[in-house]
Formats: C-alpha cells, sequence, structure tokens
C-alpha cells in the first residue's frame, strides 16, 4: 500500500468525473428532484415525509453511487487501463482505496447538498443533529460504491453491471424496514434483512429521525456500515486477478 | 551482453485451445526485436506473459533476471497495450501524469514523454476526442513516461502515417541505443526489416528466430514477405500453398 498512489488514483478518478459535467449535474440533481416530489407527495402529512424522506436521504446516495462506481470499474476492467496498471508498481489495494477515496468526496458533495435542501428548503424535521444525518448519508454512499466496485467484478459489460442495481441493491430496500418494519416480518425474512447492511443504514437514520441525541445503536450501526465496506472493498481486491486467461 | 527476455518451453491455453506451443526464445538486451505474425497467431499472448498478466500453463519467463510479472519488474517494464489503454475522459497530459505519478516521477517527465510521441499540441484536448492514431500515441507516451529497462509494445505504429511511423521507428531504436530492450509486435511484414532481430510466430509456433539479414539469406529473397511465406511453408507439415494471402498479405500494408 502506497499513500501517493491511493491519493495519486483518487486524484485521477476526480479529475475524470470533473471532466464529465453531466455525470455531476445528474449527481446532485436527481437526488434532489427525487426529495422534492416525495415532499409534495406527503404535502398533507409531514410526519410521513419526515420518516420516509429522512431514510431516502440514504437510500439514493447508495444507489446512485453504486451505479456509477460498477459502471466505472467495468471501464477500468474492459479499457485494458486495468491490466495496464497492474503492471505498474501500483498495488491493488490502492487501486480501490483510490476509488473509495475519490467517490467518497463526490458522495460528500452529493450528501451536502441533498441534506442542505432537505433541512432548509423542504422542512424536514428530524429530532437528531442534520451534521450527523449527513454523515450518514455519506457512510451509504460509500457502501453503495464498495458494494459496486464488488459486484463489477461479476459482470462483463455495462448491460450486465446495471442489472446488478436491482439484484443487489432493490432486496435491501423492500427489506430494510422502509415498506414494513422489520419485527413484523416473517421470522425467515428477518434473519434475511439482519443480514443486509442497508437494514443498518435505515435503522442508523431512524434513531436519529427519533432520538435528540445519538444512541448507542445509531452508534453501532455506522460502525457496521463501516465494516460492510471495509469487507467489500477487501472482498473487490481479491477480485482484481493479476493473471488471467 | 545478456539477453532481457529468457522463454522456455512455455504453453499457454486459452480454454482448451493451446494457443502457444513449446515456445522457447530469448531477446537481447539494448535490441529492437521484432515479433512477426499474422493476426492471431498468439503475439499479444505471447506479450501478455513477457509482461506477467497471462496466465500459462507450463514453461518459464525469464525477465531482466526476474519471473516475469514479479514485483521488483513491475517499475522495469513498460506496457502497450494492442487497444489504446488511456482514459478518454482525460486529457493527454493528465493520462501521462497519473501514470508518471505511478513510478514516483512528475510533470516533467510526464510532459517529455508526450512530446517524444508528437502529442505536444494536442496535450490539452481529450483523448475521447482524439483520432485513432493519437490516441494510441497516448497511450505509447504512457508507456515510455518511466523509460523503463524493457518496452512491451504491442502493434504500436497501426493507424499512424508513414511519416510518423517512420519517427516511431527512429524513436525505439534511440530509447535501444540509450540501453532500453523493446519487443515491439505487427503483422507488416515490411516493418520487420526495420528490427535487430526477428521473432516470426504462426498459430502459436516460433517459425524463425534470427536476424532479419538470415531470415532473408535462409529463405532466398530479399523480400520479408516472401521470405515469411516460404519460412511458413516449409514447416507446415500439410501445406496450404492455394491459401498464401491468409498468410502474408495485409490491406494495412504501406505500398
Amino acid at each position: 500500500m502506497s499513500l501517493r498512489h491511493t491519493f495519486g488514483t483518487a486524484g485521477r478518478i476526480l479529475r475524470q468525473l470533473r471532466h464529465d459535467r453531466r455525470t455531476i449535474a445528474l449527481i446532485l440533481v436527481v437526488p434532489t428532484v427525487l426529495l422534492t416530489l416525495l415532499r409534495y407527495l406527503y404535502d398533507d402529512n409531514p410526519r410521513l415525509f419526515d420518516r420516509v424522506g429522512l431514510i431516502m436521504l440514504g437510500v439514493f446516495p447508495l444507489v446512485i453511487m453504486f451505479l456509477l462506481t460498477s459502471v466505472a470499474m467495468l471501464r477500468e476492467r474492459t479499457s485494458g487501463t486495468l491490466e495496464r496498471l497492474l503492471t505498474t508498481p501500483i498495488g491493488k489495494v490502492d487501486i480501490l482505496l483510490g476509488y473509495g477515496i475519490a467517490f467518497a468526496v463526490a458522495a460528500a458533495v452529493q450528501a451536502a447538498v441533498v441534506s442542505t435542501l432537505a433541512f432548509w428548503l423542504l422542512g424536514l424535521d428530524t429530532l437528531g443533529p442534520p451534521w450527523l444525518v449527513g454523515v450518514i448519508a455519506v457512510g451509504n454512499a460509500v457502501l453503495g460504491m464498495a458494494l459496486g466496485l464488488l459486484v463489477s467484478a461479476f459482470a462483463d459489460s455495462e448491460f450486465q453491471a446495471v442489472q446488478f442495481m436491482p439484484a443487489v441493491v432493490l432486496p435491501q430496500v423492500l427489506l430494510c424496514g422502509l415498506l414494513q418494519p422489520r419485527d413484523r416480518m416473517p421470522g425467515w425474512m428477518e434473519a434475511i434483512s439482519d443480514a443486509l447492511p442497508m437494514s443498518y443504514a435505515v435503522q442508523a437514520l431512524t434513531e436519529l429521525g427519533t432520538h435528540a441525541d445519538p444512541t448507542a445503536v445509531m452508534w453501532r450501526d455506522l460502525a457496521i456500515i463501516v465494516g460492510c465496506v471495509l469487507v467489500a472493498l477487501l472482498l473487490g481486491a481479491a477480485t482484481l486477478r493479476r493473471r488471467t486467461a | 551482453m545478456g539477453n532481457a527476455i529468457e522463454v522456455e518451453h512455455l504453453v499457454i491455453a486459452r480454454g482448451k485451445r493451446r494457443v502457444l506451443h513449446d515456445f522457447t526464445c530469448s531477446v537481447p538486451s539494448g535490441s529492437v526485436t521484432g515479433l512477426l505474425g499474422p493476426s492471431g497467431s498468439g503475439k499479444t499472448t505471447f506479450m501478455r506473459a513477457v509482461v506477467g498478466v497471462q496466465k500459462i500453463v507450463s514453461g518459464r519467463v525469464t525477465v531482466l533476471g526476474h519471473p516475469a510479472g514479479s514485483r521488483p519488474l513491475r517499475d522495469k517494464v513498460g506496457y502497450l497495450t494492442q487497444a489504446p489503454s488511456v482514459y478518454a475522459d482525460l486529457t493527454i497530459r493528465e493520462n501521462a501524469r497519473y501514470f508518471a505519478s505511478l513510478y514516483g516521477l512528475g510533470a516533467k517527465e510526464a510532459d517529455a514523454a508526450v512530446s517524444d510521441v508528437g502529442l505536444s499540441t494536442a496535450k490539452d484536448q481529450l483523448v475521447g476526442q482524439l483520432s485513432g492514431g493519437q490516441r494510441a500515441r497516448a497511450s505509447l507516451a504512457c508507456a515510455i513516461v518511466s523509460r523503463p529497462q524493457l518496452l512491451v509494445l504491442d502493434e504500436p505504429t497501426v493507424g499512424q502515417d508513414p511519416v510518423l511511423r517512420n519517427e516511431l521507428w527512429q524513436r525505439f531504436h534511440a530509447m535501444a541505443k540509450a540501453g532500453s530492450t523493446l519487443l515491439v509486435s505487427s503483422h507488416v511484414m515490411d516493418e520487420a526489416g526495420r528490427c535487430d532481430r526477428l521473432l516470426l510466430i504462426r498459430e502459436g509456433h516460433l517459425i524463425a528466430d534470427e536476424t532479419p539479414a538470415a531470415v532473408r539469406r535462409n529463405a532466398g529473397t530479399d523480400d520479408l514477405d516472401e521470405a515469411f511465406l516460404r519460412l511458413v511453408q516449409a514447416n507446415d507439415p500439410e501445406p496450404q500453398a492455394n491459401d498464401p494471402e491468409k498468410l502474408a498479405h495485409d490491406p494495412e500494408k504501406v505500398a
């Protein structure tokens, strides 16, 4: 591992993003518009917006970063640049951490913009502090990114990569407790829910919505999210094979 | 001078198909060695084995005294893949600087590499907006930026006009004179004459490992195109003389 390689790679990925203005616009505008729609959908029930809108602050960044990184990494694999990188002094972990840092920066900007909009313009109300909501939102985005990097190893084309979104992310949205409280699910389904990282992200946000001070459950959930990110990145590094057939 | 690359009994398969059969050869240090053969003969597979990204069945590849692909080689070997492997959404200069940074080098070396391939005036253009030939040269700049001891170049002159092609070959020889070893593949026989040594390869078999002069002499012709054809026929247990076009004719050949 080398800091120079890791940050050099993160800088390179951010420079690539900077040349892609439309992607930057989409990263910022799409969750903003969706959240605004949600706000007026629940116009006569602000309490419901406080609950669902808050959870969506965690779900949108995860979905968007998942898609972005799975396609970006797939491009790296299919364009030959990854093969070339693996013949240079850079380590596999440096490459993945470089992606991690670059997209975490993008995610932080996204979370800041969307949270600001939600709290100040859309009147989102939580008992817990908004800055912690932002932290969990960034954590979610980084989780989406790590999962995206991992699944890109199992896709041979962009067509396949985008299909991993409904395959990997949607089940987590269904079972995370948003549509049906987790303790009211059948036992086997709750067990699956317990094994899915997004369940903890949603729980952490819900804790923030209903408690004035950060709770032990919230910190535990955040730790679980960070753990899942590290595991996904390490598994992702294991899928980068220097020698291929 | 020793050998920069030593290959002993290398066997490579892709799926169930053998792509290289018991390949043994060596590349002398400080030479420009051409790897010549028709499309699909195994040139790229061989080069991938030399840079250590190819799974092999058996045999041994030693590069600059180390097993191919091992850690001490990663800042000594430069590799140009056949399809340009640069980032389309970065400028030429940003690409060169990123690859330079991987070797601990800075902007000065990156800019020098860009000007070496004749792209100084286009250096702030996005690679995605370049022509195919420019894109290939941008990729070449990233391969030579570290001044590696061994440069493995997979079809570096494809799509370049004759003037640029000539400049690139002069550049390759200048690098060899400065101490680098170059392994350059081509499927265009008229580039063979520019190499110090030739490895001729056909359907995964090495059919000649000589200087261009020796290839001409052995085949009894001055035309390397014709010499290659004769070597193929001499090595072929079932001559396919009815289809010589397939072996040596190339539409990209510059008349």
